[in-house]
């Protein structure tokens, strides 16, 4: 029941979009179209900042330097809290605590069933917290506090309950020989694992890799995005308070090029994990090869088809593809990103996209009923209106939006593109912003091949009630998720990774486990055996 | 019962490589390798001819694009064979473009499973037939054992081909609960173009092991041979596809590492690489697959695997089994039990028995029969051994036997045993690849698996004990892709192999080799009204 009621939670982000047309009009809330509108006072929230230094071998720390690095709030720019910031030195620092930890201390040595439990008490601790990680999520990051506090947390605790019942289910095989062997294999944890978590979704990609991780018995560094610091440090505390062993997770906030590059190139890493752009997923390749071979895994950038059929209920699709885009302010890997519309419905559905886009509630993130909040940083917030001029430029016609929102922190216009063709800069790079290019196709086969004329494969969505199209396009497309009439659907069992240049291997699911595991066989002569 | 046999032949390559040898050691052209001043006779000439030396691209022979050749030579003399095209990045563009339209177009892919599965037996059949020819082949390149090559490594090529042959109609995907009202189901798809670059120490095995994973998942291939040995792949791809493979799923492109494999590791429309060599080429793949579309990569690499005889060992059986665990293949075993770690107790016996084990060992043509040891593959390989054991002398080590060349023509090294190894010496941390034992004492077992593990590999390893607590415990310490308890080498169809550290990334054979040649697609579907979740 717990697994339907979180469902159902998240599922409602869908419905989010259109949830605030009965209360539009709240203070500080804007529909885009507004945009001269200045936003009121950013709420702040009512919470305190306990945890701002390095966890390493159970102890909160200055780094090594003395240095630290500001965390700022998306919504004005400005300071929430400033963040221990770790380099080299603090990762050398916590990849002995954690060396020590898997090869001396107790958590390897533990059963599964001792692992599991305080994997469930974490689980409950967080539960527990409910409110404050969604609000320490929401200020660092500044996505809705209803998606953080519905959708994110109930998924976050969803996900360590599933990889807590995982730990004693890590079965090795025993293996039909070929001659008078015993042959066993047994999956052991990996060692150290490293891990480098995006900005996007703080708290849930922090589950998606710690939560195999400790569940197959490894020891972790972990670092943060420094854009979103504070939510890892919350729950690790929480972790220590459910008696997780010290060391066992570590967690260094910093910078990618200082401690992220020295993680990846540590000799004493046995393991590296890492989200976010595929350019810095090559880097992160690349070092783990020129250092000890480390497996990688990666999950990168994607550019990823949403194709309505035209057989599509059109208020429907639009609605589905708006969803799949505008999502957490289209700040998603998986963000269905060129919308292919069949040209049948094409006039139609450019009009209703417009007009949801322009129904889209933009504003401060911590108020009821907002569909969108600020951009993560400057950065990013530059990067996306340079795209949007790029579209302009390239000739797709810019339905709505197409500049900031409001003068202060980063929001940007909900933007729709029509006419997108596949060779403009807008239907090939990820923007990673709220911007929707909508593309024609007249042909199943062509679209197939249109879809996968990318260097990404992360994902894709299929809007169409006829079988045989469902059929033929999930086979043919060449990403990682097909969602059909579907989008988003993040369900801890789901399997979740890219095809092509959006990376290597799965998380979530069974598949996950490997990414944690060597695999030992072990072999022994059978004297007399009964049977082989 | 084909299964049994090949296994029976594969535990008598220790008895076979050993004990036969005393009762025909007298016969023409075998050496003790004390008698290391005398010449090898004339070599036997090869009962097999040339007959496929070009590069296979889209199932024609072909020359390479820039007409250059480089000749193979025969390890026993290294006089040439013959001249094989060199292929270069131009010939990798030709395979990839070949295999990638055959994966794209079809029909390999999308032909059923069965029918892949039948192109599969039917080849493994045509091998069964051919198999002396192939084994003649492989020795005369190679330079190993022909003996060894007919009644294993061809036999063992074939029931690799019809274990992965049963593999092709039993990929299966899952359906997976979901949180909430959809339907969920995996597909495992194969990957699309894969590119494999295989090694001269097993070219048919390594052959094998990438070769039947990869066809059994329905991907499409461009393999590229090692430059010492290209011959054996040439004849066997001529049979698969006699054996009804369509042209472009296999391609063959023979040529060197840093022209062909480079351009095979970079090339953007390339969708996994599979490599098996030397470490130092291994961090050169991945990082050539980084720079370029991130294709995966599995590697197995070097190794520097700890034989570990406990005290309660059988002298006699530790010493014939670490024997066979080294010198196996002229000791260019990527998994040899290179580190040899005896208990104090019997350490004294078990090197004098070591050394009068070696001192034993038959070396010459390796197309005699009873010869256990033929010529190491190429000059270069010979004049590195050579200087490991003189690094081993000069750094304190003992020579118990051995330590030079034999005879003066081609690449025969006399089996050398070092005593009195200390872990810190470079023979005691390199890979030498080579007929040369290093015998470690120690005394205490949780100090000698720190000792063990104390490597940047972790390829396998040995263990010899009855004790079923000490197998238990130096089973879970080893941190090695595979534990040998009381057996070696034992390498079976089913049994996954691969390296933790830096012996590699990922496990070639057994049902996880699948996942190397696969991609996971997760199908989420909305469910209206549904009987159960």
């Amino acid at each position: 029941m717990a697994a339907r009621r979180i469902s159902s939670l998240f599922s409602r982000s869908l419905s989010l979009p259109t949830a605030p047309a009965s209360l539009g009009f709240g203070r500080g809330m804007q529909r885009f179209t507004s945009s001269a509108a200045v936003i009121d006072e950013p709420i702040i929230p009512p919470l305190q900042i306990n945890y701002t230094k390095l966890l390493i071998n159970g102890q909160f720390v200055d780094s090594a330097s003395g240095k630290t690095f500001p965390t700022l709030d998306p919504r004005t720019g400005e300071v929430i809290a400033h963040v221990a910031e770790g380099d080299a030195e603090d990762i050398n620092r916590a990849v002995s605590a954690a060396r020590k930890a898997f090869d001396e201390g107790p958590w390897p040595r533990m059963t599964a069933y001792e692992r599991s439990r305080i994997m469930l008490r974490f689980a409950d601790l967080a539960e527990k917290h409910t409110q404050e990680l969604a609000q320490l999520e929401t200020w660092d990051n500044g996505k809705p506090y209803e998606q953080a506090l519905t959708a994110e947390l109930p998924l976050f605790v969803r996900l360590f309950h599933y990889y807590a019942g995982w730990a004693d289910k890590i079965h090795g095989l025993t293996v039909p020989a070929d001659g008078p062997h015993h042959v066993q294999v047994l999956h052991e944890p990996i060692g150290v694992a490293g891990q480098i978590i995006p900005w996007n979704f703080p708290l849930l990609m922090l589950a998606w890799k710690v939560g195999p991780a400790l569940a197959c018995g490894n020891t972790i560094v972990l670092k943060s995005a420094e854009q979103t610091p504070l939510t890892a440090l919350y729950v690790a505390k929480l972790f220590q308070e459910a008696g997780l062993p010290d060391g066992v997770l570590n967690v260094v906030s910093g910078y990618g090029s200082t401690a992220g590059a020295a993680l990846a190139s540590h000799m004493d890493v046995d393991k590296l994990a890492f989200t976010g752009s595929t350019n810095t997923g090559k880097v992160v390749l690349e070092l783990a090869a020129r250092s000890n071979l480390k497996p990688v895994t990666l999950e990168l950038g994607g550019k990823s088809p949403f194709i309505v059929c035209d057989d599509a209920d059109v208020d429907h699709a639009v609605e589905l593809a708006h969803f799949a885009l505008f999502f957490n302010q289209g700040q998603c890997c998986c963000a269905g990103s060129r919308t292919y519309v069949h040209e049948r419905i094409y006039d139609e559905f450019v009009d209703k996209a417009k007009a949801r886009a322009l129904g889209r509630t933009v504003g401060d993130p911590f108020k009821n009923g907002i569909e969108q909040g600020p951009q993560i940083d400057l950065k990013q917030f530059e990067k996306v209106l340079r795209y949007i001029k790029s579209g302009i430029d390239s000739d797709a016609t810019l339905e709505c939006g197409g500049d900031r929102f409001g003068s202060k922190g980063y929001f940007v216009q909900p933007t729709v593109f029509s006419n997108v063709k596949d060779d403009m800069l807008i239907a090939q790079d990820e923007i990673f912003g709220p911007v929707q290019s909508i593309l024609k196709f007249k042909d199943v086969d062509k679209v197939i091949k249109r879809a996968n004329a990318t260097r990404y494969g992360l994902a894709a969505g299929v809007f169409t009630t006829n079988i045989d199209k469902a059929n033929t396009i999930s086979r043919g497309l060449k990403a990682g998720t097909v969602w059909i009439n579907c989008y988003d659907i993040f369900d801890a069992a789901i399997p979740f990774g890219g095809y092509k240049m959006s990376g290597i291997g799965r998380e979530k699911g069974v598949y996950s486990l490997n990414n944690y595991l060597q695999v030992k066989s072990v072999i022994s002569p059978l004297k007399n055996p009964a049977w082989l | 019962m084909a299964a049994r046999r090949i296994s029976s032949l594969l535990s008598r390559s220790a008895p076979l490589l050993s004990r036969r040898g005393k009762q025909s050691y007298t016969s023409r052209g075998i050496f003790r390798y004390t008698t290391a001043a005398a010449a090898l006779e004339e070599p036997i000439k090869p009962p097999v001819n040339v007959k496929y030396d070009k590069l296979l691209i889209n199932g024609q022979f072909v020359d390479a694009a820039s007409g250059k050749t480089f000749p193979t030579l025969d390890p026993r003399t290294g006089e040439v064979i013959t001249h094989v095209p060199e292929g270069d990045a131009e010939d990798i563009n030709r395979a990839v473009s070949a295999a990638r339209k055959a994966f794209d177009e079809g029909p390999w892919p999308k032909m059923t499973a069965y029918e892949r599965q039948r192109i599969l037996l039917r080849f493994a059949d045509l091998v069964e037939k051919h198999n002396d020819e192939i084994a003649a082949l492989e020795t005369w390149d190679s330079g190993k054992l022909f003996e060894q090559c007919a009644k294993i490594e061809v036999p063992m090529f074939v029931r690799l081909f019809r274990y992965y042959a049963g593999w092709t109609d039993k990929i299966h995907g899952m359906t997976i609960p979901g949180d909430g009202p959809h339907h969920v189901q995996t597909l495992h798809e194969p990957i699309g173009v894969c590119g494999q670059i295989i090694p001269w120490n097993f070219p048919l095995v390594m052959f094998a092991w990438k070769v039947g994973p990869a066809l059994a998942c329905g991907n499409t291939i461009v393999l590229k041979t090692a430059e010492q040995t290209p011959l054996s792949a040439l004849l066997v791809s001529k049979l698969l596809h006699e054996a009804g493979l369509p042209d472009g799923v296999l391609n063959i492109v023979s040529g060197f590492g840093p022209t062909a494999g480079a351009a095979l590791c970079s090339h953007m429309d390339v969708d996994k690489i599979a490599f098996t060599g030397s470490t130092e080429t291994g961090k050169i793949v991945l990082e050539l697959s980084a720079k370029s579309n991130l294709k995966p990569v599995t590697l197995e690499l070097g190794g520097k695997s700890p034989f570990i005889v406990c005290e309660d060992a059988d002298v006699d059986k530790a010493v014939e089994l670490a024997h066979f665990a080294l010198f196996f293949n002229q000791g260019q075993c990527c998994c040899a039990g290179s580190r040899t770690y005896v208990h104090e107790k019997v350490y004294d016996e078990f090197l004098e028995k070591a050394k009068a084990r070696a001192l034993q060992r038959a070396v010459g043509d390796p197309f005699k029969s009873g010869m256990e040891q033929g010529p190491q593959i190429d000059s270069e390989q010979f004049e590195k051994i050579l200087k490991y054991i003189r690094s081993g002398t000069e750094s304190g080590a003992t020579l118990e036997t051995g330590g030079d060349r034999l005879g003066t023509k081609g690449y025969y090294v006399q089996p050398t045993v070092f005593s009195n190894v200390k872990d810190d010496m470079l023979i005691a941390k390199d890979e030498i690849f080579g007929p040369v034992q290093t015998i470690l004492k120690f005394n205490e077992l949780n100090d000698v698996i720190k000792r063990a593990n104390n490597t940047r590999y972790g390829l396998a390893a040995g263990v010899f004990t009855s004790n079923l607590d000490t197998a238990n415990t130096l089973t879970r310490a080893l941190r090695a892709g595979t534990v040998w308890i009381n057996c070696f080498d034992t390498f079976d169809a089913t049994i996954p192999f691969g390296g933790y550290k830096m012996s590699g990334i990922g496990r070639e054979k057994g049902e996880y080799s699948l996942k190397n040649y696969l991609q996971v697609k997760a199908v989420v579907t909305a469910l209206k009204n549904p009987a159960w979740l």
